[in-house]
């Protein structure tokens, strides 16, 4: 029967995926991925798209590329590859969602910020130890680069401004707000939607201390703007900015994106 | 009938966004206004009048990310 291997058109007479595996000579225990979901064996079907992976092996680009493909479907993620997307901030916000968005294979990430890391982010930033007094682009590209290298990262380390925010994110479909402050926040937003017509902007607002998750939601605001967050749970004393809402928001504003891009909200 | 965030606002007829800002205890430096679907230049803030019809979204910021 007709079968994709590891991305590659085969003719074999093998009826199971561990038959496939001998035929081909992996070792047994080998990550065995039928459609996109991981089995320990399976019957096959015309057509099916099998992947076998040695375990400890990183797998090539278009090997991870197809599982990605696999995994979200073809048309999904044909469009997830095609999409630019800006994060303006990489601390507690930024950072997390530039670590779901690569994880999700968008094709090209510009990410901005001017500061370094230091050692009170790590209760809630995709940032270790060893980043510590790194620029927050350079130790960010790192991660990424470990949890899909295959993503295009465009390192911005730069403070962004009024006057510079159009021209760094000009080329994004979608641009997430992800600063502290809010008057920064204010300024983003307002710059870009002001000045890139086309661009489309997911902020967020609210989401400081351990309040309940449940209280940070997606807001849709007109045709181009969406808020995450609760809206009034502001960052100060007594209520820090704890990992868990982070993430939370953060997860809000990644998933905007992906619905943005296919057109679902 | 006129707008804002969701609820009836016919008393701010007449006023600018940014009368209206000050009044209802906002820091324009903090927000984002959409009027019918399409975001306010700040440049426009103390012209623009609230009009019958119009259908406003204030967003304001707060700090934390």
């Amino acid at each position: 029967m007709n079968i994709f291997l590891n991305g590659k058109q085969i003719i074999t007479f093998s009826q199971s995926i561990d038959a496939l595996r001998c035929e081909y000579g992996f070792p047994e225990g080998s990550i065995t991925i039928l459609n996109g979901f991981g089995v320990q064996d399976s019957a096959l079907s015309e057509n099916d798209r099998v992947h076998i992976l040695e375990k400890g092996t990183t797998p090539d680009k278009d090997t991870l590329e197809e599982l990605l493909y696999a995994r979200h479907t073809p048309m999904i993620q044909d469009k997830f590859k095609k999409a630019c997307v800006g994060i303006a901030g990489l601390g507690g916000l930024g950072s997390n969602i530039a670590v779901n968005l690569a994880r999700t294979g968008i094709g090209r990430l510009v990410i901005a910020d001017h500061d370094t890391v230091d050692p009170t982010n790590l209760n809630r930033q995709q940032y270790r130890i060893r980043h510590l007094g790194m620029y927050k682009t350079d130790a960010l590209k790192a991660e990424l680069g470990e949890i899909n290298p295959y993503v295009e990262i465009i390192n911005v380390n730069r403070k962004v401004t009024e006057e510079n925010a159009a021209e760094i994110f000009g080329g994004c479909d979608i641009v997430c707000e992800a600063f502290d402050n809010a008057e920064c926040k204010a300024m983003l937003v307002n710059t870009l939607l002001e000045k890139l017509p086309e661009v489309k902007v997911v902020a967020a607002s609210g989401l400081a201390g351990l309040g309940s998750c449940n209280d940070i939601r997606t807001r849709k605001i007109g045709s181009r703007l969406i808020i995450c967050g609760d809206g009034v749970s502001e960052a100060g004393c007594g209520t820090g900015l704890m990992a868990p809402r982070a993430a939370v928001c953060a997860g809000h504003q990644s998933n905007a994106v992906l619905q943005l891009i296919l057109g679902e909200i | 009938m006129i707008k804002i965030n969701g609820k009836s606002e016919n008393a701010a007829l007449g006023k600018s966004i940014s009368e209206y800002l000050e009044q209802s205890g906002y820091k324009a430096n903090q927000v984002a206004v959409e009027i019918n679907g399409d975001i306010l230049p700040k440049a426009e803030y103390s012209q623009r009048q609230i009009a019958e019809g119009d259908t406003i979204e204030i967003v304001s910021f707060v700090g934390g990310g």
